[in-house]
């Protein structure tokens, strides 16, 4: 590759053409301060607007001050990074910016994780000489996710989430000049607009404007009420997360700690979603044998490929953007709701507890898991079977709220009979592991052959698209997988033109899976700590004893005793759900 | 065939045509025919012909004689006396507003005197809605033979030798930038007329494709032909129905003609064009945000490098050109590039059109060649200024330019010499200010277009903007401090330095440039809380002359706020408190017993 | 419409065309040409004013003399009708009388383009018409 030299601050500096002045400064070790640059560069993602101009730099030969983060290296270039120009220009631009942004970061949800916050402390800051005019927009305040624009600094990171990698189209930029905002089309509600609820766009927020819905105080509230039966479940991808948030390396895995820290909250049964995504591959798995089976009988009735349902923001997308496909997805309901029904039947009966004296909270690396659990059809008689979902990031705030030292506490296991699982379950935590954990069993089920080998290596990955074919006994399985919307879009458009070759096809909607769902930790665009996540969770795989869903004894004995057989009567009663045409219930009301 | 003895040459300008010139063109039509003349006389609507203080203009040929200010009334006359009767209609001459005499021929007027039409050539000359008259005029040859020779470089090199630059504002040399989109490869190519013109004032695209649409058809399809586009987009906004309708109306007839299409003058050249319409920002006159419009997408700029000649519309090679760039490139082709650069001065080349306005005698629409003096613009052409008041300055380059005052009149106009003297050539408006302006006023004005029109993309342009008016406004109002005008000067700079496009890399001009010429005005309002202009009006205040005033009465009746209080026959007085310095009372006071303080 | 394939299709276009707009450019540079004006009142229609209008107009253009030609008023010269009064650039105006379109066309060849005299010059001290 070409070489490019130039000196910056008086430093020679070679980078490969095509660098920008922000990666050759970065190379040796001059950090320029940037706020709407936004990269993960393994997942293909790119924010580079030039908008905000605190990362500008001297060039010589430049009229202006350039931009570092866009403008690209040219030979012999010479820049500086630190000239009393620089120094004021930068420190005026944020001032400026302070000067329209609510100065309450005291009770501000993004305080501490505030990229601007940092910025006003690394330039030292100490008052603002702009006084004026500041932006009054509406707050919105959705089942999932918390609007407060007048802290928006117009990075854009949201909007190229929303449209670049999700190809949602729920966020652009309106009005122009000092109004200038993010919002929807026509500033409706987001939940009158095409918003997945995802959260990507909460997890790149440098500031306080786009924040998670806090359901905390409620989940305080019921585990304080006497009378009620607190139940929580934990995502798979929460346990490779969640240590961060206390310090601890990217991909430590915390099971025990997490366990031990919801038992100190005083959560009455600690269970886990893995049981529940073990449930589901049950149900998912059957699904797909009984379509393949008739689609190999000649069946030209059973549509396929079978699409996962286990992702909400995916549900909800395909509801928006192709309602014509609503009957492909499995009916299997995601495993966090499949939880909350057993919780408050099954369970609840087990332990003598009426339904409405049960609460169900679940901890989810998800905001869209929110607005799943407050969907009509997961209620009976308005009582949902998940009462509040919280995030990774609001679990973590919860268990510093309690006086509990996280990183000190002794390992405790998830209680019983919720809370065993298998590997299989808790891979449902990244891409491609969905889908291995269903192969993992369809093949035994289908075969009635043991596994030549467990680990699905051709399904693993972070390359957006992904496709592998697995030899079940002579029969070639073919799969897809798509994570990022944008991905799982051509997929779909494969499908719509009849072009598609997948017998079943796995969705996430968030980059990497649930790793870097919308309510992990922030990870400030350093992917390293998603790979990090990535490996852990198949490293928790691997620790587990048993790794095939069908084995865990748990599921067994809960089709033995209560539910018969899966897809069976009570099954579709309880785990499985339909989907509606969301594009048709969506109106504009322009006010 | 008619064999017409006299033409009528009705102005169809869009300020000519708000004063019912289509109805003098039915008018004049309907009489001629009345009076059995339809073979030969021929009434012709065309494009502006400049003058547009004196509009709805009639001129008649072949004796040259120009009608101003003709009333749709005023047909019957020019008919019967004109034609008929071979009388000029006193009238409706132009008055010399020096010796008051009559000027029938437009080339007697100190207005047209100086002036020197390439790009207005047909403007005023020719039916915009035919294109025969078009082909009269040579056009279309210009592609003829360019075809014909059949070497896009060579073309290219007339171009550049002819030193014509953009007229758009940035004055970036325009065979240049043919140059570097023709060295592009591409499978497809784009050629983008910019008419997304915009600044407060400015005319003189829309005039030129009111007036002479094929001249830029011609120039986009010679474009193409050059760097190996064949499709040509014009990007012009959705306020210019009458441009739009004849533009379309050109397109059709150069198809219907085989003048644009597929194989045109039977060569392997084949070029399109088509419309995009804009909504009116002004931000998407900057090349990179007209192409995201164009897109579909939100019309704000993009970092550049790309540059659109790399990577423009839909990603593909775009070379993007204003309209008065497109509507000399005919004309150098058939002229010669030698023609072209013996006008204008060493380094702006041929002639610039300004849309003359403000306090100025002869508001219009001119095109002179550069090099002319501010003091020939403002004193011969524009006739001095208004009501014999003192020039106090000349905004130029739109809101993103300065003000030049009098020590500037005699600088020759080119693109480098106003940008040394704190100004900008931009499109081309021109704004005659006199002593009765107040500077700071003027530069809060320009500010509140900018802010408004910022598309809110880069933090200095959609924040800075917006306090440096807000602290102008501070100062208008007599709040200022001299803290605030230095963070006026720091923070301009700053604005200047940091943002991402043109519009926020010179909207601080008017600011910066009024401070440099004007600072006394700036410290009178801080210090002394005084408007000199006399135009704040927070640093005004309407004060009785007990001395003066009888006591009638009058000023307390016409107030609408009933803030004059006296008895009958008494000095009266302005409660302060209540005043809302309407300026009513002034204008009925017969004993201009009434003062601004 | 007819379209024009080829240069050669729209020069042949150009020149068919040009004759229509010739009047429009010569009022660029009245002062340059030939002004000839033809009295059009009552008088002159009545003893064939148009139809001499007509001929000069034409004969100059067969013979491509720069000339303006417009209508005008009585000259006064009613027993001369029709009367053509002629300026050439920096001379002063000749009326002619008796012009009928034989003579017009004699007009054109003798004085427009030879500069002679012909019979009918009204040799009076006379005023311009031009108000």
């Amino acid at each position: 590759m070409d070489k490019i030299k130039l000196i910056i601050d008086n430093k020679e500096v070679s980078v490969p053409k095509g660098s920008t002045i922000l990666e050759a400064a970065h190379k040796i070790g001059i950090d320029i301060p940037t706020l709407c640059h936004f990269e993960l560069k393994d997942l293909d993602i790119h924010n580079k607007p030039g908008g905000c101009r605190i990362c500008v730099v001297e060039v010589e030969g430049r009229r202006n001050l350039a931009p570092a983060c866009v403008t690209e290296c040219t030979e012999g270039m010479i820049v500086k990074t630190n000239s009393i120009r620089v120094l004021n220009a930068r420190r005026t631009v944020l001032e400026l910016l302070l000067s329209d942004h609510p100065a309450d970061c005291l009770v501000c949800a993004k305080s501490c994780h505030c990229q601007l916050q940092d910025l006003a402390a690394r330039f030292g800051v100490r008052e603002i000489p702009f006084q004026g005019e500041q932006s009054s927009y509406q707050l919105e305040v959705s089942p999932s996710i918390i609007r407060d624009m007048n802290k928006c600094v117009m990075c854009r990171r949201c909007e190229t989430m929303c449209n670049e990698l999700q190809t949602v189209g729920a966020l652009n930029a309106i009005e122009r000049g000092f109004p200038a905002v993010v919002s929807t089309a026509f500033n409706q509600t987001l939940a009158n607009s095409p918003c997945t609820f995802c959260g990507q766009c909460v997890a790149v927020c440098p500031v306080g404007a786009l924040v998670e819905m806090d359901h905390t105080p409620k989940v305080i509230r019921a585990i304080a009420d006497g009378k009620k039966t607190v139940v929580v479940q934990v995502a798979p991808a929460v346990r490779v997360a969640l240590g961060e948030e206390f310090g601890m390396k990217p991909g430590t895995i915390v099971t025990g700690k997490l366990t031990a820290a919801l038992k100190a909250l005083g959560f009455n049964y600690v269970f886990d979603t893995d049981w529940s995504a073990d449930l589901t591959i049950m149900e998912e798995g059957t699904e797909l044998i009984d379509k393949l089976t008739r689609h190999l009988n000649g069946d030209k009735s059973v549509k396929l490929p079978l699409l996962s349902s286990c992702c909400p923001a995916w549900v909800n997308f395909f509801e928006y953007h192709f309602p014509e496909l609503k009957d492909i997805p499995s009916t299997a309901k995601s495993p966090q709701q499949m939880f909350g029904s057993i919780a408050k039947s099954y369970f609840a009966d087990k332990i003598g507890v009426k339904r409405e004296d049960m609460v169900v909270v679940s901890v989810m690396p998800c905001l869209a898991k929110k607005y799943e659990c407050a969907r009509d059809e997961f209620k009976v008689d308005g009582n949902p079977d998940v009462d509040y979902s919280i995030s990774t990031r609001e679990l973590a705030a919860l268990i510093k709220q309690a006086n509990i030292d996280f990183k000190s506490l002794e390992d405790a296991p998830f209680d019983s009979p919720l809370g065993e699982s298998t590997g299989a379950a808790v891979i449902f935590g990244t891409t491609g592991g969905v889908i291995e954990a269903a192969v993992r069993t369809v093949y035994e089920v289908l075969t009635k052959k043991p596994l030549p080998k467990l680990e699905f290596t051709e399904l693993r990955g972070l390359e957006g698209v992904r496709s592998a074919t697995i030899d079940v006994d002579g029969f070639k399985l073919n799969i897809g997988i798509a994570h990022g919307l944008s991905n799982a879009r051509k997929l779909l458009n494969e499908i719509k033109e009849g072009k598609s070759q997948f017998h079943a096809i796995e969705v996430m909607a968030c980059p990497g899976g649930c790793i870097d769902g919308g309510g992990q930790p922030l990870h400030h665009g350093n992917s390293e700590i998603i790979k990090a996540r990535w490996e852990a969770i198949y490293e928790a795989d691997r620790n587990m004893p048993i790794r095939k869903s069908h084995e865990n004894p748990s599921i067994q004995a809960i089709y033995k005793e209560f539910l018969g057989e899966p897809c069976g009567h009570k099954s579709h009663e309880l785990l499985h759900t339909h989907y509606f045409d969301k594009a048709k219930v969506i109106e504009v009301k322009l006010d | 065939m008619a064999n017409y003895k006299y033409h009528m040459l009705v102005c169809g300008g869009t300020g000519c045509f708000a004063s019912q010139s289509d109805q003098i063109k039915k008018n004049l039509a309907q009489i001629i025919e009345e009076k059995g003349l339809q073979n030969e006389v021929q009434v012709v609507i065309t494009g502006c012909f400049g003058f547009c203080e004196q509009g709805p203009i009639v001129k008649m040929l072949p004796d040259n004689t120009f009608y101003v200010r003709v009333k749709p009334e005023d047909c019957r006359e020019l008919v019967e006396e004109h034609i008929i009767k071979g009388r000029k209609v006193n009238r409706l001459l132009y008055t010399d507003p020096e010796n008051k005499e009559h000027v029938a021929d437009s080339k007697h007027m100190e207005f047209y005197k100086k002036q020197l039409r390439i790009a207005l050539r047909n403007c005023g000359f020719i039916d915009p809605e035919n294109i025969n008259e078009y082909i009269a005029r040579d056009g279309y040859a210009a592609l003829a033979s360019v075809l014909e020779i059949n070497n896009p470089l060579a073309t290219i090199d007339v171009i550049k030798k002819s030193g014509l630059r953009g007229r758009g504002g940035g004055g970036f040399p325009t065979g240049l930038k043919w140059e570097i989109a023709a060295k592009n490869h591409a499978d497809q190519k784009y050629v983008v007329c910019n008419a997304d013109e915009g600044d407060p004032g400015a005319f003189m695209d829309r005039s030129i494709l009111e007036g002479d649409p094929h001249s830029v058809l011609e120039a986009m399809a010679i474009n193409g032909f050059c760097i190996g586009a064949n499709k040509g987009l014009i990007y012009i906004r959705a306020e210019y129905p009458l441009a739009i309708e004849r533009l379309l109306i050109a397109i059709k007839q150069a198809e219907e003609t085989g003048l644009l299409g597929k194989n045109i003058f039977g060569s392997d050249f084949s070029f399109d064009i088509e419309l995009r319409y804009g909504a009116g920002a002004f931000v998407c006159g900057e090349e990179t945000a007209l192409i995201h419009s164009m897109e579909g997408e939100r019309g704000e700029p993009t970092f550049k490098p790309p540059f659109p000649a790399q990577e423009g519309y839909l990603k593909m090679p775009t070379n993007v050109n204003n309209v008065e760039t497109y509507a000399n490139i005919p004309v150098i082709i058939l002229k010669g590039w030698e023609w072209f650069s013996s006008i204008g001065t060493e380094k702006s080349k041929g002639t610039k059109v300004f849309a003359l306005a403000g306090k100025i005698n002869n508001v219009g629409l001119i095109e002179v060649p550069m090099g002319i003096t501010l003091r020939e613009v403002v004193y011969e052409i524009g006739g001095g200024i208004k009501d014999g008041k003192k020039f106090k300055a000349m905004q130029t380059g739109g809101p993103s330019g300065g003000c030049l005052t009098e020590k500037f009149l005699d600088t020759p106009i080119d693109y480098d010499n106003l940008i040394e003297a704190g100004s900008m050539m931009g499109s081309g408006g021109m704004i005659v200010m006199d002593e009765d302006d107040c500077m700071v006023a003027v530069s809060k004005f320009y500010l509140e277009f900018t802010v408004e029109e910022s598309c809110g993309k880069c933090t200095p342009c959609r924040i800075g903007n917006k306090r440096l008016y807000e602290l102008l406004e501070k100062i208008t109002e007599g709040k200022g401090t001299m803290e605030d005008l230095d963070i006026l000067k720091s923070l301009s700079k700053v604005i200047k330095d940091t943002s991402l496009c043109g519009l926020g890399q010179t909207s601080p001009n008017p600011v910066l440039s009024t401070i440099d010429n004007f600072w006394d005005e700036y410290l009178a309002h801080v210090m002394e809380k005084k408007c000199p202009a006399g135009q704040c009006k927070a640093l005004k205040s309407y004060i009785i002359e007990p001395d003066l005033c009888i006591g009638c009465g009058a000023c307390v009746r016409v107030c609408p706020v009933n803030a004059i209080k006296g008895e009958k026959k008494m000095p009266h007085e302005i409660n302060q408190a209540d005043c809302i310095k309407c300026g009513a009372c002034i204008e009925k006071c017969k004993f201009n017993a009434i003062l601004i303080k | 419409m007819e379209k024009i394939k080829s240069l050669a299709d729209l020069k042949k276009k150009r020149e068919a065309l040009q004759s229509n707009l010739k009047l429009r450019e010569q009022g660029e540079n009245t002062e340059s040409l030939i002004q000839v004006k033809v009295a059009m009142a009552t008088c002159g229609i009545a003893s064939g004013a148009k139809q001499v209008m007509e001929t000069i107009i034409n004969e100059s253009n067969k013979r491509h003399i720069p000339v303006v030609v417009t209508q005008t008023g009585c000259m006064g010269y009613c027993y001369a009708e029709p009367t053509v009064e002629v300026t050439k650039p920096g001379q002063d105006p000749v009326v002619f009388g008796y012009i009928t379109p034989q003579k017009a066309e004699e007009l054109v060849d003798k004085y427009l383009v030879g500069n002679e005299m012909l019979d009918g010059v009204i040799p009076v001290n006379y005023e311009k018409v031009e108000q």
